[in-house]
């Protein structure tokens, strides 16, 4: 399975803004919901979670020590 | 091509102009519609016209001599993209730039300085909304001093880096920006610095911190 951004459904008003800055296709509309597509063409840019007015897309970064 | 009278109360310039004002001087308006990476406004250019987002969002940013770009912004629904320019006869201090399909509606200086002089209610709430402008310019002035802000990150990052195997913490820009109490943008701004520093790597998900002493090195100096 690929980390990919999330969305709360409930902070979503599907305004599609997410959609519109995504340029990978990762994002799209099904039945009138914010759906994630797992995609390796996704490259983290966090775009997504910057425009979303409703802080409902989240792009977490897990933090790490590089082993020596 | 139809101006939306409903939208153009919702922009704050004229949200105090009533519809029948609104819709007389709807015509004074034109619309384009860009797409995604389509520049709208480049920095150091004159501008003639005011434009506000209709749909979509709005890269903000500018350039330095070295080609560095500096995101300020997101331009939002119902925002103005070069009120500065338009009001003090300069030059764009800043970029714009389509993140995806944008439209925006433009209306000319000599149009709107006439809807001012018509309605001075519409002056006393530009002063407003520049006002607040302002106040939001100067927070991230201070934010930008980038030496402190640097430091806030480079310690987060430390507090919250694991080893090896075994739970890790995960975090968005936007946490990291309210734990080191600035702007997501700072902190998108930080974390490149860092990784052209050499000190982390950024990769898809994760940040790697590369050299621990010397974000400790970079926290000590801020403090």
């Amino acid at each position: 399975m690929i980390e990919m951004p999330i969305v709360d459904q409930e902070k979503c008003n599907q305004c599609g803004l997410c959609i519109s800055v995504c340029t990978c296709g990762a994002i799209v509309l099904v039945k009138n919901r914010i759906t994630i597509i797992e995609t390796e063409d996704c490259h983290w840019c966090t775009n997504c979670e910057a425009v979303c007015p409703s802080g409902a897309l989240t792009c977490s970064f897990e933090i790490v020590f590089e082993e020596e | 091509m139809t101006i939306d009278v409903v939208f153009l109360k919702s922009i704050p310039y004229f949200s105090v102009m009533s519809t029948a004002e609104l819709d007389t001087i709807k015509q004074s308006f034109s619309e384009k519609t860009l797409q995604r990476g389509e520049v709208i406004l480049l920095e150091g250019e004159s501008s003639d016209t005011l434009f506000f987002v209709a749909s979509g969002v709005v890269k903000i940013f500018k350039t330095s001599a070295q080609g560095k770009e500096q995101i300020l912004s997101i331009a939002h629904l119902g925002e103005a993209l070069n009120d500065i320019p338009i009001f003090d006869n300069g030059v764009n201090p800043i970029s714009a730039q389509a993140l995806g399909q944008v439209t925006v509606y433009g209306i000319k200086k000599d149009k709107l300085l006439s809807i001012m002089q018509q309605y001075p209610k519409v002056a006393i709430n530009t002063s407003k909304v520049l006002a607040e402008r302002m106040r939001q310019l100067v927070t991230l002035v201070e934010d930008l001093s980038f030496r402190h802000v640097l430091g806030r990150v480079a310690k987060i990052l430390l507090n919250n880096a694991a080893y090896g195997v075994g739970p890790k913490q995960h975090l968005t820009q936007q946490e990291m920006a309210a734990m080191a109490g600035t702007a997501r943008e700072v902190v998108a701004q930080s974390l490149k610095a860092l990784e052209e520093q050499g000190r982390i790597r950024l990769e898809r998900h994760r940040i790697v911190v590369t050299d621990r002493k010397a974000l400790e090195d970079i926290v000590e100096e801020s403090s």
